[in-house]
């Protein structure tokens, strides 16, 4: 990791009420890197996402995006800076088709109605469901929804790519081709944020991992490292991992 | 042949079989039944564009067919002015009135929105009744003169209404298949569907709300200022009450919500219906022709919310989300 952090979160809290979801967070995000983020049920990885793509405000702190302070920035401003995003809980646009889900992110790059189309026909074939092209998205199963949130996210042509859960639910098989995919997305130059709990899934794949425990950074480094952490197993990981 | 072409040849085919009817059928009374139902169904479709692409429940467009036909009227009746530019003004007005409305109003969500929109449509009925200049409670009669396409007033000959009305369904028509296709008709469809995931794909969410509104108020007042050439009288009763709100919004619910054909398909079954329990009954003060308006959208939400197209849709699983 070299060079100038293409996203900086500097001291950002959130507060919901009297419940704070962050607390403090400082973190450094490099161009072109896969960071893990983990930590247990409610830690506030979601919650601190929704604050990068700008559909959270946040309490207190700043968030600077290829240098640039986006802190106050609304998240359609965002997304054309180059900021993409999955929701951890598929949000697909259930009137349209598959293809016309992504081509809705296309419109960010392009007007011209046969250029989206052609681009997010080549984007559904990159991640794998060319062949649901025209199916209704609400007929989609599970797993091809997660792929359709990461198509219509890319076809919005992110620099920095947040994918909050995307192999949840996925068979040992599925995974394994999400994996594979998630190479593919960093290989063309996306610099990626993955929010998973399954760590035989994280692990290999992240090159640095972050850990949020109630809000707050408890951990962060290569992720043979922070599964050694002794913080991070009695928080998160749990006993099962104190051998490895 | 592509699925878009397609629509253009069933486009034709449709206006030239509606385009001979008027030589067909010569009794004034189901030439008019034939006028309101090609008016109606523009002024759905207009609707549709707000309501059915970007998902903004408006039950207050009487506003906008108000403005509209007060608009032509007042230009015509005082000024001389022909009411094809009156009903251009009034479209005019109307969208900027669509404006500084949806600037507070797109800020409410949901049922909230419609509530809004009631509430703003009655005050303007309220105004307008008040307001001695366009004839307060009067309202305002057009002078009689002769048969001319500069007046738009045909006394023996109905026909000109129904190709006035047709033209006007094709134009909102034709603006809604080119607009579906483009960048704002998938930012529209979007906004309807997810508003969270629209913003985070780039779409201008607040933007989008306000073109839908400004066009589908535009189109409105055009609709009104055609009517009031139509009728050649207007009062604030006439044009304004919330039982036009109702029939723009039902067509396009009847026949399919947010789809090209739904307003024209459900203001074919509507407008007939409505026409002939009204001659039947008498009068529209009795407000039957309201219940049975509250019992069809019961009917069309319980049994088919996706409206009469949808029967002819293979693909069409209302029930298959999870
Ligand atoms: N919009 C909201 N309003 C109020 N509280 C919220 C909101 N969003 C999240 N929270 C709360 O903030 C805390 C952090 O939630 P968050 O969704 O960020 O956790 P997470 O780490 O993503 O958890 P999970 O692994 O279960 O997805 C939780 O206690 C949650 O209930
Ligand atoms: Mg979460």
């Amino acid at each position: 990791m070299s060079g100038e952090p293409i996203l900086e979160i500097r001291n950002v809290s959130k507060h919901f009420g009297g419940l704070t979801a962050n607390d403090d967070v400082s973190l450094n995000v490099g161009r072109g890197e896969i960071l893990g983020l983990i930590g247990p049920n409610g830690a506030g990885k979601s919650t601190l996402f929704n604050m990068i793509a700008g559909a959270l405000p946040v309490t207190a702190g700043t968030i600077r995006f290829n240098g640039r302070d986006i802190t106050a920035m609304p998240g359609t401003a965002r997304c054309a800076l180059g900021i993409g995003r999955t929701f951890q809980v598929p949000r697909s646009f259930d009137t349209m088709t598959v293809l016309e889900n992504v081509m809705v992110g296309g419109f960010m790059r392009s007007s011209s109605t046969g250029a989206v189309r052609r681009a997010a026909i080549e984007t559904l074939d990159f991640v794998g469901i060319g062949g649901r092209a025209d199916a209704p998205a609400v007929e989609l199963t599970p797993p091809e929804k997660r792929r359709l949130e990461m198509a219509r996210a890319l076809a919005t042509r992110p620099q920095l790519l947040l994918l909050d859960e995307v192999m949840t639910g996925l068979t040992p098989a599925e995974a394994k081709a999400g994996v594979d995919l998630i190479r593919k997305v960093r290989d063309q130059g996306v610099t990626i944020i993955m929010v998973e709990h399954v760590m035989e899934i994280v692990m290999p794949l992240v090159d640095r991992a972050v850990v949020l425990h109630l809000g707050r950074l408890l951990a962060e480094g290569n992720p043979a490292d922070v599964v050694r952490d002794d913080k991070v197993i009695t928080a998160y990981l749990g006993e099962r991992h104190r051998a490895a | 042949m592509t699925h878009r072409q397609l629509q253009l040849v069933l486009l034709s085919g449709v206006v030239i079989a509606l385009a001979i009817l008027p030589r067909v059928i010569t009794d004034v009374y189901m030439l008019n039944v034939l006028v309101l139902t090609l008016m109606y169904a523009a002024l759905s479709q207009s609707w549709n564009i707000l309501g059915g692409y970007c998902g903004q429940i408006s039950l207050g467009h009487a506003l906008y067919f108000g403005v509209g036909a007060y608009a032509t009227s007042v230009f015509y009746a005082s000024f001389g002015i022909t009411p094809w530019l009156g009903a251009l003004a009034g479209g005019v007005i109307s969208m900027l009135l669509a404006l500084g409305l949806g600037y507070p109003c797109f800020r409410l969500k949901g049922h909230y929105f419609s509530i809004a929109t009631i509430v703003i449509a009655e005050i303007g009925l309220l105004l307008v009744h008040n307001w001695d200049a366009v004839g307060g409670a009067l309202g305002i009669q057009w002078p009689i003169g002769p048969d001319s396409w500069v007046t738009l007033q045909f006394a023996r000959d109905k026909a000109p209404y129904v190709y006035l009305a047709l033209g006007l369904f094709v134009i909102t028509w034709l603006v809604t298949y080119w607009i579906e296709d483009s960048r704002w008709g998938f930012w529209w469809r979007a906004v309807k569907d997810n508003p969270e995931a629209a913003e985070s794909l780039g779409v201008e969410v607040f933007r989008s709300k306000m073109a839908a509104a400004a066009l589908s108020a535009f189109f409105t007042a055009l609709g009104g200022g055609f009517y009031a050439a139509f009728v050649s009288y207007i009062d604030p009763e006439s044009v304004m009450t919330f039982r036009f709100s109702l029939l723009f919004a039902l067509p396009a619910v009847l026949g399919g919500i947010g789809t090209l054909w739904g307003p024209l398909v459900g203001a074919a079954v509507l407008i007939p219906l409505t026409e002939i329990t009204r001659s039947y009954m008498g009068g529209s003060g009795n407000g039957l022709d309201l219940i049975i308006y509250g019992a069809l959208i019961m009917i069309i939400s319980l049994a088919k919310p996706e409206g009469i197209l949808s029967l002819f849709h293979r693909n069409a699983k209302p029930d298959a989300r999870p």
